[in-house]
């Protein structure tokens, strides 16, 4: 019991520390930040709050903006990724999926077609409509010859697999495909380009929770005549809030950090907060104190949705459900 | 994709209801699935071929505008064999007496392991091969760490990428365990405890990684006493390479702990509490309990946490970047900073070339780690 304590505060101020050097920093002026150390305020120095003002009063639309973006995309984001993401989630544990090779070899000769067309120079749109009826056409013909299959397990690895490329390789060409859309500087776009790389990081962690659900449950209703859809929203889901509302404050928490597509994708705009802070590091060097104020401002909503969620996250939500 | 879904295990009774509702039920596997498939598959064909296709060219600017050379694999040559060689692989020595033994005690133990594979059970030919594609892989990385680090060579970008990758996710891995533990009694006061644990994972990268440069800072971080006491104030940190690169891992596993802390709770928070209860009656001590219920249930939970962690870590770039700018020399640069410092050099074929390198080194340990350990774990569940 002490030492439980012990180990608990121990990390807590591991945790705690460096949080509280950016509060006090967010409330000292730069002489105070550059003079050496200070640890406590009033003793040690005299807070200020001129940073906050700096960023409520003097940049007023320039983090107000920004903030409104962050919050709008992370939440829609969040909600959506977390809706598909379940989906299939529940598809892969609870369902039997056969993707053939031949379909798979045809998905590969259509888009190597559709390639093919681009760079003899034709527009995309054409080939995207070429290389889909190509896709169909094969997928009919050859598509149907051979047995060899892939499975859930393969679907999954390759649903993950999309998150090994690094961001700063595909930037570029998220920014053409974006632009050919005419979305830059835009909700949508960052919304659409977050569900897609959040989406496998759901898939894999709601596959576990989804495993956890008590089969009987499922059978039964399923005897009482329940639809699939049926059981998935009104028995599996209830029963996996745990997993959701893990998944959900870290599916939230990348849209709402995301840093390096939003500084391709956005502009002036639909800039997002991560921009506001990276861009305190000044040619002066970097404002400490304003970033602390904006690091600060950008944690509150999502401690306070972790305090309010935390709750969920609770034994016993299971036990019971399949006794008697 | 044609995803031909059928019931498994729950049987479906469509007797009673319309023809349209009793169809759609049947199409419930595509309807599950579809949408995140295709989502995913939109959004990453097109980043996926047309980086391949960049790393395979030379930026140059030109009247009217930017041109793009074809060059065929000569961005791949230059990192493996030509001018980058030292950055990306490092600058490697001949073998010691002591890397030698290192080497050949691990060498040792991939034919051990190959070795018991064959008198197994369950041996295919495709299992062996695979086994030994695999081997060979990791003996290469293998030999090029342990020639880099252990020597008087110099670690490439990829040596260090891979050092963050194993230090981080182990020690990220150890203390989100041990964090889940203690949380889970029933202390009075855990709740807010739970909430602060997840702290560091809420600020954003960059954030995080302009904080430890506060924080790390020798002159007027808050650690200025501990450096004073050493007479270490007008040395910067960032000088020794080991210094600097433990700084940028202290900081990793400080933001990255919570991620797995939080899927291990919510894990063994919906664990079933009767084995519990039993195992008390038959008198059970709790390091007894931990091994034989708990750790076996949460096993499945902990080889995806431990997945999506590895394939992130190897794309750090942040910390290293703002806090040690990849310095000193190329000490700290990770392979994702690499990619990135060239590509703001307007070598964007190189940069995308990293890249492409790293793919093909995360889908490798990714494949082995599928392979060898989860499907393991999984099929133990």
């Amino acid at each position: 019991m002490v030492v439980s304590y012990a180990l608990l505060v121990a990390w807590a101020l591991v945790v705690l520390f460096p949080l509280y050097w950016l509060a006090t920093t967010s409330l000292k002026t730069p002489l105070d930040v550059n003079g050496g150390p200070f640890y406590i305020p009033f003793r040690d120095f005299q807070p200020t709050l001129e940073s906050w003002r700096y960023i409520f009063v003097d940049l007023a639309d320039d983090t107000f903006r920004p903030y409104l973006n962050t919050v709008v995309v992370g939440l829609t984001s969040t909600a959506i990724t977390l809706l598909l993401g379940s989906m299939a989630a529940y598809g892969l544990v609870r369902m039997k999926y056969r993707v053939h090779i031949g379909a798979i070899a045809s998905f590969v000769l259509a888009l190597a077609g559709a390639v093919a067309v681009v760079a003899a120079g034709g527009p995309w749109q054409l080939a995207l409509l070429g290389g889909f009826a190509f896709f169909l056409l094969l997928l009919q013909t050859v598509g149907r010859r051979f047995k060899r299959a892939l499975g859930n397990d393969d679907i999954a690895f390759w649903m993950i697999s999309q998150r090994m490329l690094p961001p700063v390789a595909v930037v570029i060409p998220i920014y053409i495909f974006f632009q050919q859309l005419a979305l830059l500087d835009t909700w949508a776009a960052l919304i659409i380009a977050y569900v897609a790389s959040h989406l496998p990081i759901v898939v894999w962690l709601m596959r576990d929770y989804f495993q956890s659900v008590p089969l009987e449950l499922e059978e039964s209703a399923a005897i009482d005549g329940a639809s699939r859809y049926r059981i998935f929203r009104s028995i599996v889901l209830p029963l996996a809030v745990p997993g959701l509302v893990a998944t959900f404050l870290f599916v939230l928490v990348f849209a709402w950090n995301e840093y390096l597509i939003a500084l391709f994708l956005t502009s002036a705009n639909a800039q997002t907060l991560p921009l506001t802070v990276a861009a305190q590091n000044a040619t002066r060097g970097p404002q400490w104190w304003y970033m602390s104020v904006l690091i600060l401002i950008m944690i509150g909503p999502v401690i306070a949705m972790a305090i309010a969620l935390e709750r969920f996250i609770a034994r016993g939500l299971l036990v019971g459900a399949v006794k008697g | 994709m044609s995803g031909e879904a059928s019931a498994r295990q729950v049987p479906v009774a469509a007797s009673r209801r319309s023809p349209l509702v009793a169809r759609l039920d049947r199409s419930a596997g595509a309807v599950f699935i579809l949408p995140a498939v295709l989502v995913i598959l939109a959004f990453s064909i097109f980043p996926l071929l047309a980086s391949l296709y960049v790393s395979m060219t030379r930026l140059s600017f030109s009247e009217g505008g930017i041109h793009l050379t074809y060059v065929g694999f000569g961005n791949y040559a230059k990192l493996l064999v030509g001018i980058d060689r030292t950055h990306f692989l490092g600058v490697t020595v001949p073998l010691t007496p002591l890397t030698a033994v290192v080497l050949l005690v691990i060498y040792g133990g991939f034919a051990f392991l190959l070795v018991r594979y064959l008198r197994g059970p369950g041996r295919t030919v495709a299992g062996f091969v695979g086994r030994l594609v695999t081997a060979v892989i990791a003996g290469a990385l293998v030999w090029l760490v342990v020639d880099t680090v252990m020597t008087s060579g110099r670690p490439g970008t990829i040596v260090v990428t891979l050092i963050y990758v194993g230090v981080d996710v182990s020690a990220q891995y150890l203390l989100a365990l041990g964090l889940a533990l203690l949380v889970v009694q029933r202390l009075p006061g855990r709740r807010f405890f739970r909430v602060v644990f997840l702290l560091p994972m809420m600020i954003t990268p960059v954030g995080v990684a302009y904080l430890f440069r506060m924080l790390t800072d020798t002159s007027k971080g808050p650690l200025y006493p501990l450096w004073a006491h050493f007479g270490l104030t007008d040395v910067s940190w960032v000088t020794n390479p080991w210094g600097a690169r433990l700084a940028v891992m202290i900081g990793d596993v400080w933001q990255w702990t919570p991620f797995i802390f939080i899927v291990l709770l919510a894990s063994i928070e919906s664990l079933p509490i009767e084995l519990n209860e039993a195992a008390v009656v038959d008198g059970a001590n709790r390091w007894q309990m931990f091994w034989a219920i708990t750790f076996p249930q949460i096993l499945p939970a902990t080889s995806t946490v431990v997945l999506i962690r590895l394939i992130e870590a190897f794309k750090i770039v942040d910390l290293p970047n703002v806090l040690t700018n990849g310095g000193p020399g190329t000490a700290t640069e990770s392979l994702t900073l690499h990619a990135y410092t060239i590509w703001r050099a307007l070598d964007i074929g190189g940069s995308a070339a990293v890249a492409y390198m790293l793919l093909i080194v995360v889908t490798f340990v990714g494949i082995s780690y599928v392979n060898l350990f989860r499907r393991r774990v999984t099929a133990m569940a």
